[in-house]
């Protein structure tokens, strides 16, 4: 029994480090490719100084921000501010826990799921973890005593909660269909079919809030350089500063895995190995977002707060209601 | 509940991660501050009086609708994972409690709930 426990916990740890290090890696690498893709995309050639093709450049950057002065404005609330940045980044890391990367491998006789951790309520955590999220953006804008921190962390927080509601209910009709709250069931249920085609509507609704949850363009509100400055991080300086990017990229890895998952069939897919097949849907998903960045103009906040309250979420109950009502006819 | 112990050691990864990134910058970073550079950013000038004021009551309107509406989301998730157990009754009592939800929400909308002129 100890024995079994001991080599469990080693797998798990030999997960974490991987996933982990893959995860720094992809924000790292998602950094370059949007300043690249999008200099594309406006006919201009981005970063090229630093490595080729700018390659080194985020890690330039990384190492330019650890040497930068770390500025605690005076009349802060110090602690708050320091505790924000952690309270923002540790959320966005450790949702990655509950996602399946592909299917159970085989290695000297062990089965290992390729999953750090296979919870029955995998669902929930995603969502109780990511809206904690939320917390360190208001004691951002809070603490760093600013005006624009202040406006931008309650537009930020406001955005988030609201598009939070969508969020939770696009994915009901995949519960629905699954009748699990286990993200390695609901991959698994996607065998045949995947649940794109079955629900569209909830697909668009998760897109859509998906995109205004991590606060990236058209609805970056919350960092409206014309009006806000830099929105809640206006004040914060080196490390601290990078900590928000992190958690940004982080959240847009996250959000994109878990539509991957619950939409896109996570690893299933042909001839390829699993885990390739997620990690080219997760990429696919992360270029959108950097698609979507270059192509629309930013909301207004009315627009915004009408679009969610107004539409998506008349939209997403309407959703669980036809989804139940064909899934009764059929039986 | 030994399938939450990767999640605990993930967290303390993370938040090692975190903790270690204020550190180092701490570590690091030059430090030479300045009175003019302690002072909140307002586009150059002088403060002008405290940045904590009093904000629009909109975003607490939104906060309370907010929780009403997630509570009921959280109702939501049992009956979807036990749907297709439930089959005709279940989606019967959902039309009705969505129902109810959807008068409220109505109610919200005509009284300006929703609002942000």
């Amino acid at each position: 029994m100890n024995k079994d426990l001991l080599i469990y916990l080693t797998i798990t740890c030999i997960k974490i480090f991987i996933v982990f290090g893959v995860i720094q890696f992809m924000i790292i690498s998602m950094i370059w490719f949007e300043r690249k893709i999008m200099a594309h995309m406006q006919v201009r050639l981005g970063p090229m100084r630093v490595g080729p093709h700018g390659l080194l450049q985020p890690i330039a950057d990384g190492i330019k921000l650890l040497f930068k002065e770390d500025i605690i404005p005076e009349k802060a609330n110090k602690f708050l501010f320091v505790l924000a940045p952690v309270m923002t980044l540790v959320p966005a890391l450790i949702t990655f826990a509950v996602i399946p990367f592909g299917d159970k491998i085989k290695i000297f006789g062990y089965s290992i799921d390729l999953v750090i951790t296979d919870i029955n309520v995998g669902f929930l955590y995603i969502f109780a973890v990511s809206s904690l999220g939320v917390y360190g953006v208001v004691m951002a804008g809070w603490a760093s005593n600013n005006k624009y921190s202040l406006l931008g962390g309650i537009r930020s927080s406001a955005q988030m909660i609201s598009y939070e509601l969508t969020l939770g209910l696009s994915l009901i009709g995949v519960v629905m269909l699954t009748g699990s709250l286990s993200l390695v069931d609901i991959v698994n249920a996607q065998a045949k079919i995947w649940n794109i085609i079955l629900q569209p509507i909830g697909f668009f609704i998760y897109v859509t809030s998906a995109f205004a949850e991590v606060n990236r363009t058209p609805f970056d509100l919350p960092e409206a350089e014309s009006e806000l400055v830099a929105g809640y991080h206006t004040e914060y300086s080196s490390m601290k500063f990078a900590m928000f990017f992190m958690a940004e990229y982080a959240n847009m890895i996250t959000v994109s895995a878990i539509a991957v998952t619950f939409f896109l069939g996570g690893w299933q897919g042909p001839f390829l190995p699993p885990v390739v097949w997620f990690m080219l849907k997760l990429s696919g998903c992360l270029f959108f977002f950097i698609w979507v960045r270059s192509t629309y103009p930013r909301l207004r906040y009315d627009q915004l707060m009408h679009f969610g309250w107004k539409f998506l979420l008349p939209l997403s109950l309407f959703n669980i209601l036809i989804t139940g009502l064909v899934m009764v006819i059929k039986g | 509940m030994v399938e939450y112990l990767p999640i605990l050691i993930l967290f303390i990864i993370a938040l090692g991660f975190a903790v270690t990134n204020v550190i180092l910058s701490a570590i690091f970073g030059t430090q030479k501050p300045t009175a003019e550079k302690l002072t909140p950013y307002e586009c150059g000038i002088d403060p002008v009086g405290s940045a904590h004021e009093r904000f629009s009551v909109k975003f607490y309107l939104i906060a309370m609708i907010f929780v009403i509406f997630d509570i009921e989301v959280v109702f939501l998730y049992p009956w979807a994972v036990a749907f297709q157990s439930l089959k005709l009754f279940g989606f019967i009592e959902m039309v009705i409690f969505i129902g109810i939800l959807f008068i409220c929400y109505l109610y919200i909308w005509k009284r300006g709930g929703l609002e942000w002129e």
